[in-house]
């Protein structure tokens, strides 16, 4: 991809008093759908948030679609569309009249009608927001990101707390934006979301990427790396470490449950642990041969689950 | 996944003027949608309007009680909207991050707080019409120059605006309910609307007259009861407060 950057971020630093939210994070987004992707309070709100030309940058310097967010704001705003985190609308508005409201401030607006029913929100478009329930909350905040035709889209964790049939929705509508050639930025703790949707992925944790690439590099290929099964608390992984090729990992995730790393799984590995597992008199359960997801990429670089 | 072209992007803002237009029409909306709102803007001016008048409670001095009550209340119905019921609603409006999503529209910020502003003016037409149709009907008899009356009443909702907007852009929302109508309560007591200031004790009454709405509603009652000229002095304390009212808002006022 060749492309000029949608967002680029240098060296963004950002503190709240004595807390630092970002420190010192860089990360350049192409078109297609970038996903900043790391557990709550690693700084990706914060991140997106300085993109929309909602906070100053401490240090560092910030361009959206080549203009400085805060500066050139005013040309900006209208190419972008923002789905905060929760909340945006006034708690007496109706759905429909809401939508309707922010499609006016617009000048070529998608049809408001079309949206509504894409979204699954016709059922509640007289409803006060008060009384949507979280769902048909964020599916408005979403409709409301994108009903202005915008060039970039920042989605701040647009599916959380979704059931799975709203979340598909979701998921549909940001892979048409992508097809349609809108840039769409994400935050996300979900680890699928990420797999599923983004080109790329800029891994965040406390305030800095520690990783970006496609799902695919950072998951090595996505090839089926990754054996994992159970056993009684407290092999000897170190042990079975030397009985395995140079290039494989093994740990103990949690107190009996092992988990080996190689760049593929083969059959003589697989061989290679059982007969590990005969000689020290261990009953493998639940052997499992699987993709390394970004879950696993997440807890390698920093030693934390995702979710945490 | 195929292009469907649906969602290529054309992006661009609306017309200003349409646009703060559409954001004006939304606000009043919100506004008269809004029952607590109502209960403050229109139902308590008009009730007590029509209680004191009729019903010989308080001593309002020589003259009807009517044409001493109906410029107090008009001034009581301006700080009703353009500071209790904007101090509230923007106060909420902030808490829920309809100030922060609009900050990030093709709306531009000052385009906001006009559209805020118009829709303000235009409760307080309503309220005005009402509440002398109202008065009118209690045998209200109305002096003195349009223009004075107007000139104090813009004044009052610069003055109330701006305070409301301080104290909404400054403090929790809950907090900004709560002295938003404490506020009101204790200025519809001391601010001249139905008690003569002339009842309170001689250092008090300097006091309470430099409040704005005491200010607006000597001022209003001047002109209105009295025929008097340009009331100068009550236009010259609602001038210096909304002076210091809007700088402090513009200055304070934080939008999340």
């Amino acid at each position: 991809m060749r492309s000029e950057p949608v967002v680029q971020v240098q060296a963004l630093v950002k503190r709240y008093g004595a807390k630092t939210a970002v420190n010192g994070l860089d990360l350049v987004a192409r078109p297609g759908v970038t996903a900043v992707l790391g557990p709550n309070g690693a700084g990706k709100t914060t991140t997106v948030e300085t993109c929309e030309g909602y906070r100053t940058p401490d240090s560092g310097t910030v361009r959206v679609l080549g203009l400085d967010p805060v500066r050139q704001s005013a040309e900006l705003r209208p190419r972008i569309g923002v789905m905060l985190q929760s909340g945006g609308v006034y708690s007496g508005a109706r759905a429909e009249e809401m939508l309707r409201h922010v499609a006016g401030l617009h000048a070529h607006p998608l049809d408001v009608d079309a949206l509504i029913e894409r979204l699954g929100l016709g059922s509640c478009g007289r409803t006060p927001y008060r009384r949507l329930s979280g769902g048909q909350q964020q599916r408005l905040a979403l409709a409301m990101a994108v009903v202005g035709r915008p060039e970039l889209v920042f989605l701040d964790e647009p599916t959380a707390g979704l059931d799975p049939q709203a979340r598909r929705a979701t998921w549909d509508l940001v892979r048409d934006l992508r097809a349609d050639g809108v840039s769409v930025i994400l935050t996300t703790h979900y680890m699928d979301e990420a797999e599923e949707l983004a080109d790329d992925v800029a891994v965040i944790d406390e305030g800095r990427v520690i990783a970006q690439g496609s799902p695919e590099e950072l998951c090595r290929g996505g090839a089926e790396n990754t054996l994992r099964f159970t056993g009684r608390p407290g092999l000897d992984v170190g042990s079975l470490l030397k009985a395995l090729p140079a290039d494989c990992t093994a740990a103990e995730l949690t107190p009996g449950a092992y988990r080996v790393v190689a760049a593929k799984v083969d059959p003589q590995l697989l061989a290679t642990v059982t007969s590990w597992c005969a000689q020290h008199g261990v009953m493998p359960d639940r052997i499992s041969v699987e993709r390394h997801t970004l879950e696993d990429v997440f807890l390698e670089l920093t030693g934390k689950e995702l979710r945490s | 996944m195929t292009a469907t072209g649906l969602y290529t992007p054309r992006p661009g803002a609306a017309p200003l003027p349409r646009m703060i237009a559409a954001q004006a029409v939304l606000e009043t909306k919100m506004l008269l949608r809004n029952g607590e709102q109502l209960l403050l803007t229109v139902v308590i001016p008009t009730l007590l309007l029509v209680l004191f008048s009729s019903v010989d409670i308080v001593d309002t001095g020589a003259g009807r009680a009517v044409d001493f009550l109906a410029p107090g209340v008009l001034a009581l119905a301006v700080m009703s909207t353009a500071f209790t019921g904007q101090a509230i609603a923007t106060g909420f409006e902030r808490r829920y991050g309809v100030l922060k999503r609009l900050a990030s529209s093709p709306l531009p910020r000052w385009g906001l707080m006009t559209a805020k502003t118009a829709s303000v003016l235009v409760t307080e037409v309503l309220q005005v019409i009402l509440l002398t149709v109202v008065a009118l009907a209690l045998g209200w008899s109305p002096h003195g120059n349009p223009l004075a009356v107007l000139l104090l009443l813009l004044l009052g909702t610069a003055a109330f605006s701006g305070l409301g907007l301080l104290m909404a852009g400054t403090l929790k929302a809950e907090a900004t309910l709560a002295a938003a109508n404490l506020v009101f309560l204790l200025l519809l007591v001391g601010g001249g609307v139905i008690v003569p200031l002339e009842k309170f004790p001689g250092a008090a009454q300097t006091v309470l007259g430099l409040l704005p709405l005491s200010a607006l509603s000597d001022g209003l009652r001047d002109v209105l009861r009295h025929g008097a000229g340009v009331p100068w002095g009550d236009l010259g304390i609602l001038a210096v407060w909304a002076v210091v009212g809007l700088a402090a808002a513009g200055r304070f006022f934080r939008w999340e």
